[in-house]
């Protein structure tokens, strides 16, 4: 049964959906990023939670975003296959939203249209980054997981060899984390892609970031892996800010998925603390 | 114990901080990212004065959300540094500019042009954007309007919450 979605309902949703993942820390990183200033100990690190749990009450009320750097607009969106929008098609209306949800919202506009050349910004945040995957059904399900620059830029991906095994991936992500110093706004969150090719561990690395916070990985193995490579972070002392202290990372979040013979690709995707992202289902 | 400071700030009130220092500012201070710091060194290359007078001056590494009616300016959270580090030692060395605001690691040369002329890297909180926008009362463009939110602003703020991370004679907390 084909299922007939406004275009106007989607630009609307992905809109508020804008302004409310540059403004509300989600239920699930509130928790852990609150309860984290329990393990530090100097005076400095504990202020530096403080100053987070105040920035995020503040945004709340005065609908300031969380941070300046409202990031470049990333979605993975589920697209139920009986869905049919009354015109045009989900990319423009994303788009749509986008433009008018980061003008509305005064949120910040961060993109260039030319990477090397121009560097011209945009003016309106567009074009976003949409990952698409068809699903059965008749629903649309938007996840919006806005990107700053800071964290994005600390992000790494390495072809192992199938005999670097576990220890080479361990050694790869916490390398990464640990170098990244203070650059990505720790405490991160850090999210792995383990197998596929070189692009799918990068999405993978980028999708286990959306996982509810402190939900260990399914598959107990690695879940075990991302406790100890979250204990190897956090013993470098690198810290909040990275300025010094217990947490410098909150959560390791893993995903992995079948790979070629011959490879073992591995891809690192750093979040701030903010761990910012929203979604709706239509 | 947290310290308050004011701008201007002389060399002799550098040499007052320790990294690790945790500190209130008030006072004026100016933003300036990637793009002007471009072109201040590039006036400084063709021997131009600069838009704006630097010497015991801060500047605050920030590219700001636009302001909501009725406030001066939106969220306002440091960007990282490193990306200033190519141009830092030249306004520090050829304007007297006495300290930076940011997030992250500098360079050595960063750090050898601080310690050579006095100067201080301040790491603001990382993040906590609308919480510091709490703390900027005024906000004016001063130069490069053009640049949109990488212009240069002049900000007047009131307990502006900062750290020191590297200090005049390059101790340093990373």
């Amino acid at each position: 049964m084909q299922r007939i979605i406004s275009y106007d309902t989607v630009v609307e949703q992905v809109a508020a959906l804008c302004g409310k993942a540059a403004c509300d820390l989600s239920a699930d990183v509130k928790k852990v990023l609150f309860s984290a200033k329990e393990r530090e100990t100097t005076a400095m690190a504990k202020d530096f939670f403080d100053q987070y749990q105040e920035n995020s009450k503040i945004a709340e009320s005065t609908r300031l975003p969380l941070c300046q750097d409202t990031g470049f607009a990333v979605y993975f969106i589920e697209l139920g296959c009986d869905v049919k929008l009354d015109r045009s098609d989900i990319y423009s209306a994303v788009n749509e939203g986008t433009r008018k949800g980061y003008g509305e919202f005064f949120l910040r506009k961060s993109i260039v249209s030319d990477p090397l050349f121009d560097r011209k910004n945009t003016r309106d945040n567009t074009p976003a980054i949409i990952h698409l995957k068809l699903v059965a059904g008749d629903k649309i399900k938007i996840v919006l997981a806005p990107k700053g620059g800071g964290s994005e830029n600390m992000s790494a991906v390495k072809m192992l060899k199938p005999s670097d095994g576990r220890q080479g991936v361990v050694d790869f992500v916490v390398n990464s984390v640990v170098n990244a110093g203070g650059n990505p706004c720790p405490p991160t969150v850090v999210g792995v892609g383990i197998g596929g090719t070189m692009e799918m561990a990068a999405i993978l690395a980028k999708t286990a970031l959306l996982r509810e916070l402190g939900k260990p990985a399914e598959d107990e193995r690695y879940a075990e892996l991302e406790r100890e490579i979250l204990e190897k972070i956090n013993a470098s002392g690198v810290g909040p800010q990275g300025l010094g202290g217990n947490v410098t990372s909150l959560a390791v979040q893993i995903l992995h998925h079948p790979c070629h013979l011959a490879s073992l690709p591995v891809a690192v995707n750093l979040n701030c603390h903010a761990a910012r992202h929203a979604e709706v289902t239509i | 114990m947290i310290k308050k400071i004011t701008t201007p700030f002389s060399a002799a009130d550098a040499s007052d901080l320790k990294a690790g220092d945790q500190l209130r500012l008030t006072g004026v201070i100016y933003t300036g990212r990637d793009a002007a710091h471009k072109r201040l060194v590039a006036l400084l290359d063709e021997g131009k004065e600069l838009p704006v007078d630097l010497r015991d001056q801060f500047i605050y590494f920030v590219g700001p959300c636009p302001a909501p009616p009725g406030r001066p300016i939106g969220s306002a959270g440091p960007t990282t540094s490193y990306r200033m580090d190519a141009y830092s030692p030249r306004l520090i060395a050829d304007c007297a500019l006495r300290g930076m605001i940011g997030k992250g690691n500098r360079s050595k040369e960063v750090v050898d042009a601080m310690k050579q002329h006095k100067a201080v890297y301040f790491a603001a909180t990382g993040g906590a954007g609308a919480l510091i926008a709490q703390c900027i009362k005024k906000a004016d463009v001063v130069a490069f309007d053009d640049l949109g939110p990488e212009a240069i602003y002049r900000l007047e703020v009131e307990d502006f919450p900062l750290t020191v991370a590297i200090d005049c004679n390059g101790n340093t907390l990373y």
